[in-house]
């Protein structure tokens, strides 16, 4: 079993977990991911690793509320704990050289983008932050964000934070204005990450993106998480998941992505119809 | 007076129409008298052929005479000198090509069935004798096994038997490897692994799951830093093969291993009880002819599909699957398309599988592995109406070991090269063992070169620490 020592609301449906997993704290880098377990009935879902603690001995992870297993993940409080937390999982990101770059992270993506911003940042790297949320109050980790890079720039949706837009225009506006990134970095929903890869392959800018496709094992031994890159196959748990984004078959990884929406549709009515018996 | 019956005594087992919409168990077991009576066809043998067909060399004739004579617990003693995991390999254990074969009662009739007999004494005993194993002395060395599959386990028991301080690693949640992930529990219940865990923990055999070796930790930092004076490596066959045909990233095809995980390690066939989905639909194509294939198809059929075709490159004399799992698949309604080959899957307006275009297939002349090669024959492609496909088609070694132990060595297949006789790999310290060796083969191999590592391992530090 594997401790909840901090949790941290950040909205209304996104929270933060710092885990007890010492030796997963002692090799995690940037890039890599975690794969928990909730309870015995659980799934196996995978987190990217948001920070690590290397002397504390845990690992932090920021998840969204979007379905069953995120809905119980929620309901634990510090000192609960996980049933399995597995990792560090995956390849680590490489950033050698880069002298300028821009991080871009839409919604949750921005708490994968952060440590990856953070790392650039102490690798010396000029670091702009692009990070873009529906509206204001989704915005989350801002402080840590601010700290992690040279200019931070929030845009929503609807311009409820006085910043409207999606962070492909506040991209095209800072390359248009002479930027000069060496490196774009997209993380967040598919439809964002094809839509940066679409707009920076026009200007020549190579364009790395964590790909977050339906994972079991994580190991590599099923390949449910596949995706198409240059006309391969590769897994993303361990040849990624960070690609070459003008390489990754973006519409053939949305329609893998929803293979199982009937199913986990029926999982949460099944988890509400629960609950409201344990409530009658 | 031995029983002279040409057949085995039956075995019962649940009709084929009511088990192919359940996992329980196929088979049943016998009973304690039909047990005492299949007991009794042993001759018992002065020369003993049964036993050289045993990878693991399990006392035969001697355990089936005890429980010729009724004493179950001491019948199951006598197993387990030699063998980890009786209630598993009397259950999966290809017995028609070891032990079995060379049974003299198989030269006219049929042959004892050993297979059944090890099967009963395992249960019984688990079922009747609460007694827990006494600890060995520690000799003081520790010793690390990576991998908790059928060589990992059996090389882990026979080391704490000998007094090591061993750890098994498991990058799972659940020790078992394919015990747990990949045979389903209609063929062997997951609580009977379970239990023989149990057993090894009871032994003293220390297990730590979620613990992907190559990842938290390497084989080198195990031998350097955490202390361990040994390494013994059985981490399997796992890593999928795809056929790298159009249409492979549609939605429905799985790789055999995603799609029995889902069923067998997650129990989706519980969802939504459990978490895990699985997607089933109502037509299911099954690429292959090994076990794998017939496992996918048999609980694709449990799961409710209506029609599961088992589509295979050759004919059924050269599937690789045991002949008692191709007539439990044929008994359940699972439909042959033999000398038949995938060209190309399609799909529909949303990315999801509609349909599979087969090529028929001849066979020619025998190629490398001795069996006639299939040609394709020109022109003869048709389409299968499909919402899923597995692909059982084979696994290879993961590299994720290979690729963090950067001396030891590995041949073009990814497999460890390992010493036949002693399992000792090209690094000092480091043994291999199991499908990680040879590539995807049986349980009871994987156990064998498990218990031919122990010994191994045995002999080296003891002679290291003369």
């Amino acid at each position: 079993m594997y401790k909840i020592v901090r949790k941290e609301v950040l909205n209304d449906s996104v929270s933060l977990i710092e885990v007890e997993a010492p030796y997963i704290a002692r090799k995690a880098e940037p890039g890599q991911f975690i794969i928990l377990r909730v309870d015995e009935k659980g799934e196996r879902v995978p987190f990217t690793i948001a920070d690590y603690d290397r002397e504390k001995g845990t690992v932090t992870v920021i998840f969204q509320v979007v379905g069953k297993t995120t809905e119980s993940l929620n309901k634990l409080e510090a000192g609960d704990s996980l049933q399995d937390f597995v990792g560090p999982l995956g390849v680590a990101s490489h950033f050698d050289g880069v002298k300028k770059v821009a991080v871009i992270g839409g919604g949750l993506g921005t708490a994968i983008a952060y440590p990856q911003a953070k790392k650039l940042k102490s690798l010396g790297a000029e670091v702009d932050m692009i990070n873009g949320f529906r509206n204001k109050e989704l915005i989350i980790i801002e402080d840590l964000c601010r700290e992690a890079c040279t200019n931070l720039y929030i845009m929503t949706d609807d311009g409820s934070n006085g910043n409207k837009g999606f962070v492909t225009q506040k991209l095209k506006e800072l390359i248009d204005g002479g930027a000069g990134y060496d490196l774009v970095i997209a993380i967040g929903p598919l439809v964002m990450m094809k839509a940066v890869c679409d707009l920076t392959r026009d200007y020549g800018i190579k364009t790395i993106v964590s790909m977050n496709p339906i994972m079991i094992d994580g190991t590599g031994m099923c390949g449910g998480c596949r995706v198409t890159v240059g006309g391969e196959t590769k897994f993303a748990c361990v040849d990624g998941p960070d690609f070459d984004g003008h390489q990754v078959d973006f519409d053939s990884a949305i329609a893998r992505s929803r293979m199982f929406k009937n199913e986990e549709q029926r999982s949460r009515e099944h988890a509400c119809r629960l609950e409201g018996m344990n409530n009658a | 007076m031995p029983n002279m019956s040409l057949e085995k005594v039956r075995m019962p087992e649940q009709q084929p129409d009511v088990r192919n919409k359940n996992f329980e168990e196929v088979t049943l077991g016998y009973t304690e008298e039909m047990a005492v009576e299949e007991a009794k066809r042993c001759l018992n043998c002065k020369h003993k052929p049964c036993i050289k067909g045993c990878p693991v060399m399990v006392k035969i004739p001697e355990f089936i005479a005890l429980t010729a004579e009724g004493k179950f617990k001491e019948a199951y003693e006598k197993i387990q000198e030699t063998s980890s995991l009786p209630a598993v390999c009397g259950r999966v254990c290809p017995q028609e090509t070891q032990c079995e074969k060379y049974c003299v009662r198989g030269i006219k009739g049929e042959p004892v069935a050993i297979g059944r007999l090890e099967r009963f004494v395992a249960d019984w005993y688990m079922k009747n004798i609460a007694s827990k194993p006494e600890k060995p002395e520690q000799n003081g060395m520790k010793v690390a096994v990576v991998g908790a599959g059928p060589a990992g386990l059996t090389c882990a028991g026979d080391l704490a038997r000998l007094g090591y301080d061993v750890t098994v690693f498991e990058a799972f949640h659940t020790p078992g490897g394919v015990l747990v992930y990949g045979i389903p529990e209609f063929r062997l219940p997951k609580a009977i692994v379970a239990a023989e865990v149990d057993k090894l923990k009871e032994l003293g055999v220390k297990i730590m799951t979620n613990m992907v070796i190559g990842k938290v930790l390497s084989v080198d930092e195990l031998l350097n830093e955490e202390g361990f004076d040994a390494v013994f490596i059985g981490t399997g066959a796992g890593l999928p093969s795809f056929m790298k045909i159009e249409g492979e990233s549609l939605n429905g095809v799985y790789s055999a291993n995603e799609f029995l995980t889902r069923i067998n390690l997650m129990k989706a066939y519980k969802f939504p009880e459990y978490d895990t989905p699985v997607y089933v639909g109502k037509n299911v194509v099954v690429v292959g002819g090994g076990n794998v294939a017939m496992d996918a198809a048999r609980s694709a059929k449990r799961l409710g599909a209506e029609n599961v075709y088992i589509v295979y490159r050759r004919s059924e004399e050269e599937m690789p699957a045991r002949a008692e799992e191709i007539h439990h698949a044929k008994e359940e309604a699972i439909e042959f398309k033999l000398l038949n080959n995938p060209v190309k899957i399609n799909g529909d307006e949303n990315g999801w599988v509609s349909s599979v275009t087969c090529i028929k297939m001849e066979l020619g002349e025998p190629d490398a592995s001795g069996r006639r090669r299939p040609v394709p024959v020109e022109g003869s492609e048709f389409d299968i109406e499909a919402d899923v496909v597995v692909v059982a088609i084979g696994q290879t070694p993961n590299p994720l070991i290979k690729n963090t132990t950067p001396d030891l060595e590995t041949n073009k297949w990814g497999c460890i090269v390992a010493k036949e006789e002693t399992g000792a790999t090209s690094k000092t310290g480091v043994y291999a063992g199991g499908d990680a060796v040879t590539g995807a083969a049986t349980v009871i191999l994987a156990m064998g070169a498990g218990k031919t590592a122990a010994a191994s391992i045995d002999e080296y530090l003891k002679s290291k620490n003369k």
